[in-house]
């Protein structure tokens, strides 16, 4: 048992990551065809190793040159990484007082707005993303509202623009932000701030100097958990984001099922895939680095 | 260091009527308390008796619900921590594990300049004998150089007073007794005001000018290791500082050298002290002579032997007297010590002995 259970997560890892990836960058080589499954070639197993050979050779990576010439996919990740990139900082913004104060109130309180943070999640996102269309469409609670306190005299043009999926992203992932920064403050020694304190530093400089710097493996946690899944999101930008939010995730979805175009779909699920280890590699290093800094 | 009591006015920092609650719990008390320049003074009580809130009252870390502070004449009750001129030395030693020693040491530092601020991280280094430890990461440091660490960073704005909690706490014994010689010697040369916090009896007497004893939230007593142990204010004080044989008793009246007369269990006795009414004579272990015949200067007390340890310097034996008490004796092992079951009689000069207020 003892032997056997490292060898469970790699299984796992193996069936639901390795393999769905092989089989998605295999379909991303294909070329599309009006057939079933809707691309070529198919691998004929009767024919054995000739059979083999025919499938490898029939592979190229033609889907993979068009995305990167195509400048709509070229703007689609780039809007997509800009978005992620911009919600992110965003939410670093936000999630860091948010946090701040949470390990701050008094420990009686702290499990309440742990909960209370989670509590949205008891709703489905879809509803959720949906109710954020009735606030911010022209005759929307946003619109009027600002409009009966007289701070504008026309509807806002806020739904199906890029601000809009900017606000919804910022909506949906503040508990990944603000969870893992919770985490690392919470547990810190309060003793820090206080011995900065006493050494002079006013609050500004005792959070710039002691505060963010031990929170920053809780920063560099939560910036992934939300930025990778928001460069692959489509939730957000379907709904709120109009025709002209071009993000992969809509791209990849137009493709899939509008065009039944599997291989060029299945192209730009590598693409993201691509963009996004690029931030884990970079997380991995300031982890190994913080290590390494402590030893 | 000055034995006669100075002025209140002469108090680099005083507490007046110093109060802390938590919610209904009172974690100070009505306490005052001055420290005079270049003075040690020690916090000794258990723990929760808030000594180390008084501490975080002086640093700011917390605002009392009365009384005030002051510091070389200005109030700084109300000041928050970081505009203090009082720096405080954590138990914990609260190092930024982020920073480098050099760092942790510069981080109070202000418009020295680069080359300044290198100039005193070296000599506080060399201060604390950590000479070329500027770049190591705290956590590369044992537990003593850790401390010393804490004690440079919290000595580097040169502070009026410096507050250390429990200084010495997270050290083992032998480094906890060379580290006090250090740290006095350090306090002599540099003048600097010290409150230190401990639990430790030992560890207060050999390092204070001073110390204050103090038991729920109160300042119970303060005054010199040697008062303190020779005329404690109640019994808490007198069992605090050593072992100590408590006789409750009946003040009946007064010789003329202030010798007070007692009626006690075992008879008439007497002690030195102004209680009146009911009190409690407080009688250290070797001030007790013990003899096995009736000694020529009184009848003295008779009693049994109970139990001796041999502690290598001395022997401590348990006596029992005749009202069923049992009486802690201390002495010198050099002679022929009674044995269990002996008779023995045990005799006291009267005015080695201190006459506590029952009641206090």
């Amino acid at each position: 048992m003892k032997r056997l259970l490292p060898v469970l997560p790699g299984l796992w890892l193996a069936a639901f990551v390795l393999l769905p990836v092989v089989l998605t960058l295999k379909i991303s080589l294909s070329t599309p065809a009006t057939a079933q499954p809707p691309y070529l070639p198919v691998l004929d197993w009767s024919a054995g190793i000739e059979g083999w050979g025919n499938f490898l050779e029939a592979l190229d990576f033609t889907n993979f040159e068009t995305l990167a010439s195509d400048a709509l996919y070229r703007d689609a990740a780039l809007s997509s990484v800009m978005l992620a990139a911009i919600a992110t900082a965003i939410l670093a913004l936000i999630g860091t007082p948010i946090a701040l104060a949470m390990a701050r109130a008094p420990e009686r309180w702290q499990p309440l707005l742990v909960a209370l943070l989670i509590v949205p999640f008891w709703t489905s996102f879809l509803i959720r993303i949906y109710a954020w269309i009735a606030i911010l469409k022209p005759e929307g609670l946003l619109s009027t509202g600002l409009m009966r306190l007289g701070l504008i005299a026309q509807p806002l043009e806020i739904l199906n623009t890029q601000g809009a999926v900017l606000i919804g992203l910022t909506y949906a992932y503040l508990p990944f932000m603000v969870l893992p920064l919770y985490a690392v403050l919470a547990k810190r020694d309060p003793r820090l701030p206080e011995a900065a304190a006493d050494l002079g530093a006013g609050p500004m400089r005792v959070f710039w100097t002691v505060t963010l710097p031990l929170a920053r493996p809780g920063l560099a946690a939560g910036a992934l958990l939300c930025f990778v899944p928001m460069v692959g999101e489509f939730i957000i930008p379907d709904l709120l984001g109009g025709s002209d939010t071009l993000m992969l995730g809509r791209v990849l979805w137009s493709e899939f099922f509008s065009n039944r175009d599997w291989p060029l779909a299945s192209a730009v699920a590598i693409l993201v895939l691509v963009l996004v280890v690029g931030p884990l590699i970079l997380f991995r290093e300031d982890e190994a680095t913080a290590r390494e800094g402590r030893r | 260091m000055a034995s006669t009591p100075a002025p209140a006015a002469a108090g680099l920092l005083t507490c007046a009527g110093l109060g802390k609650r938590f919610g209904t719990h009172a974690a100070v008390a009505d306490l005052d308390l001055t420290l005079r320049p270049g003075e040690f003074v020690c916090l000794l009580g258990p723990s929760g008796c808030g000594k180390s809130t008084l501490l975080r009252l002086i640093a700011g870390f917390e605002t009392p619900s009365t009384g005030t502070i002051r510091l070389g004449g200005a109030d700084i009750t109300l000041d928050p921590p970081h505009r203090r001129p009082v720096n405080m030395m954590f138990q914990t030693y609260a190092l930024f594990p982020h920073m480098s020693v050099a760092a942790n040491i510069a981080y109070g530092l202000s418009g020295l300049g680069r080359a300044g601020r290198q100039a005193r991280v070296d000599e506080l280094l060399r201060l604390v004998r950590l000479d070329g430890f500027g770049p190591r990461r705290p956590d590369t440091l044992s537990g003593g150089q850790r401390q010393r660490v804490a004690l440079a960073r919290a000595l580097a704005r040169a502070p009026q007073v410096l507050l250390l909690d429990e200084p010495l706490g997270a050290l083992d014994r032998a480094l906890r007794e060379e580290t006090q010689g250090e740290l006095r010697a350090l306090q002599r040369r540099l003048g600097t005001g010290f409150i230190v916090v401990t639990h430790d009896p030992a560890e207060a007497l050999a390092l204070a000018d001073r110390i204050g004893v103090m038991e729920a939230g109160r300042l119970v007593q303060i005054g010199d290791g040697a008062s303190l142990y020779e005329r404690p204010a109640n019994r808490f004080v007198a069992g605090l500082l050593g072992d100590v044989n408590l006789i409750p008793g009946r003040v009946l009246g007064r010789e003329p050298g202030g010798l007070a007369g007692l009626d006690t269990a075992l008879g008439p006795l007497r002690a030195l002290g102004t209680a009146e009414g009911e009190g409690v004579i407080a009688l250290r272990p070797e001030r007790i002579a013990l003899t096995r015949a009736p000694s020529g200067d009184g009848p003295g007390l008779p009693g049994q032997v109970v139990e001796t340890t041999y502690l290598g310097d001395r022997i401590r034996l348990r006596v029992r007297l005749a009202d069923g008490s049992v009486w802690r004796v201390s002495a010198p092992a050099e002679e022929a010590c009674p044995g269990v079951g002996e008779s023995v009689h045990l005799s006291y000069a009267p005015e080695r002995a201190w006459l506590m207020p029952a009641a206090a």
